[in-house]
């Protein structure tokens, strides 16, 4: 059955008579999606533009973007459509962040509430979703996002970042692994934990957890999830494979360390989307993200990333006026 | 099935991976291994891979027995080689560093407090450095830890040193 969306607030404009999917309005952008393909359109310069991406690409973005809450600064779906984050209110713009639209001038850009954008883009998730394809997966792991409308699979997307206090398995702090299964990526991964031993008294002050154990288990790629929790220093480590739904922009610094196996990452930069570099990590490797690029990484083995973020509420005042460097170390 | 095999890096076996440069420069992304960064330290020399303003990460190489450390903030170790056992005492109060002084510090010969017990971690196990604890690493063979925590008066940097230039 098709999902209702009259007590949020989305606005749907249409179902399609053929293909089953729903067309959904925000603001001036409108959304809907065919067999292969979703389609944004907005309006500059008095005409329509327009604007296609490959579904299955369209949905992966989106997944991250909803479960991630906008994450920081800017989440780049592609070269052409992407959000930015201003923690309460978020953009989503068109070309904004394209060197040759924004010149043209046929780009835009609409604010909305945090709220509102979130239940449309959920809503487009619940619709546009079909049974058996999982937008939180690996290619290899899921069914195929293509063809006409076929169900849903609400369970897939209804999955969200863990939020740790302190660290996983603590009294009372976000819950360890053991109940999902070891990717078939990561069968070789040890599964022992590290013996803690407390003396009379001290019983669960003393916590520790086998950290790849815990990866190696992860049900979802690209969706970094807090671990440990040092003042504003939170380590969010993740495991990927293929490639991150996103050109992430962000509004600091971020560090990524290599944990196992490889990515290559893809940076260009944040404003225009011309192409800065190519880094590639193997394990041990650590390098900072400056905060005037975008990214997108590539993965083919399932491997352990380390996402360090500062989640400073300040910071991208601080950068955006100048006052901090986009790089985080000189020498 | 298909057989896939994880790379872990090791203090003697680790790839350092590459930049390929369009537009800036290679010391724009800070970038090194810490690895090796930890196999051309002192045994428990705090080597500074990673900073976000106060925040850092740290690469220690971990080889005998390490001086007793305290912070005003929880801190994490995650043994990423080999195996290396924590020690943990609850220090008396006044032994306690008070909370405007962040990063590692010094907790002296013998510090002042209460056993509370150990872990032992393998590669790959995290363990929390409670605030207001005194801990101390030991390791029989040489081993690489990551400390995520404050840069403090221990904390090195020598980013020449290590990273792509």
């Amino acid at each position: 059955m098709t999902v209702t969306f009259e007590d949020t607030g989305v606005n749907v404009i249409g179902r399609d008579e053929i293909t089953n999917y729903a067309s959904f309005q925000l603001g001036k952008f409108t959304f809907s999606r065919d067999e292969y393909f979703a389609k944004i359109t907005w309006e500059a310069k008095n005409e329509e533009y327009s604007h296609l991406m490959s579904v299955d690409a369209f949905l992966r973005a989106l997944m991250r973007d909803v479960a991630w809450g906008f994450f920081y600064g800017w989440v780049n779906f592609d070269h052409v459509i992407g959000t930015q984050n201003h923690y309460g209110t978020v953009d989503l713009y068109a070309g904004t962040f394209n060197g040759a639209f924004k010149e043209a001038g046929v780009d835009y850009v609409e604010n909305f509430e945090t709220p509102v954008i979130m239940e449309t883009f959920k809503a487009i998730l619940h619709d546009w979703v079909n049974e058996g394809f999982d937008p939180f997966a690996a290619p290899e792991e899921t069914g195929s996002a293509f063809g006409r409308k076929n169900g849903n699979n609400s369970e897939a997307i209804d999955r969200y970042r863990i939020a740790t206090k302190r660290m996983p398995g603590l009294e009372g702090d976000s819950p360890l692994r053991d109940d999902l299964p070891v990717n078939r990526h990561f069968q070789d991964v040890a599964q022992d934990e590290p013996v803690v031993y407390c003396e009379p008294g001290f019983e669960g002050e003393l916590s520790g957890f086998n950290l790849f154990k815990y990866l190696s288990r992860s049900d979802v790629t690209w969706n970094p999830s807090v671990t440990s929790v040092c003042k504003e220093s939170l380590f969010c480590p993740t495991t990927e494979e293929y490639i991150l739904p996103v050109f992430h922009g962000n509004d600091r610094v971020e560090w990524f360390l290599q944990i196992s196996d490889q990515i290559t990452w893809d940076i260009a930069d944040k404003v225009d989307g011309s192409p800065i570099a190519r880094v590639i990590m193997k394990a041990g490797d650590i390098a900072a993200m400056p905060a005037n690029i975008r990214h997108q990484g590539a993965s083919t083995k399932r491997s352990m990333l380390l996402v360090w973020e500062n989640a400073t509420p300040d910071i991208p005042d601080r950068y955006a006026s100048g006052e901090l460097s986009p790089y985080p170390v000189q020498f | 099935m298909d057989i896939y095999t994880t790379k872990l890096g090791s203090l003697n076996n680790y790839e350092k991976g590459s930049i390929q440069i369009i537009k800036g420069a290679k010391t724009d992304y800070a970038f090194s291994n810490i690895f090796e960064v930890a196999a051309n330290a002192q045994p428990y020399e705090k080597t500074i891979v990673g900073k976000n303003l106060k925040f850092i990460i740290e690469s220690v190489r971990a080889e005998g027995q390490s001086p007793w450390y305290t912070a005003s903030h929880d801190e994490f170790v995650i043994a990423m080689d080999g195996e290396v056992r924590v020690d943990f005492l609850k220090l008396n109060e006044d032994a306690v560093i008070p909370e405007e002084q962040e990063g590692t510090h010094l907790a002296g010969e013998q510090p002042d407090g209460k056993v509370m017990g150990y872990v032992l971690l393998k590669q790959g196990h995290q363990a929390i450095l409670p605030a207001g604890s005194a801990y101390r690493f030991e390791a029989s063979k040489p081993s690489v830890i990551l400390i995520q925590t404050i840069q403090g008066p221990l904390s090195i940097e020598k980013w020449n040193d290590i990273c792509f230039t």
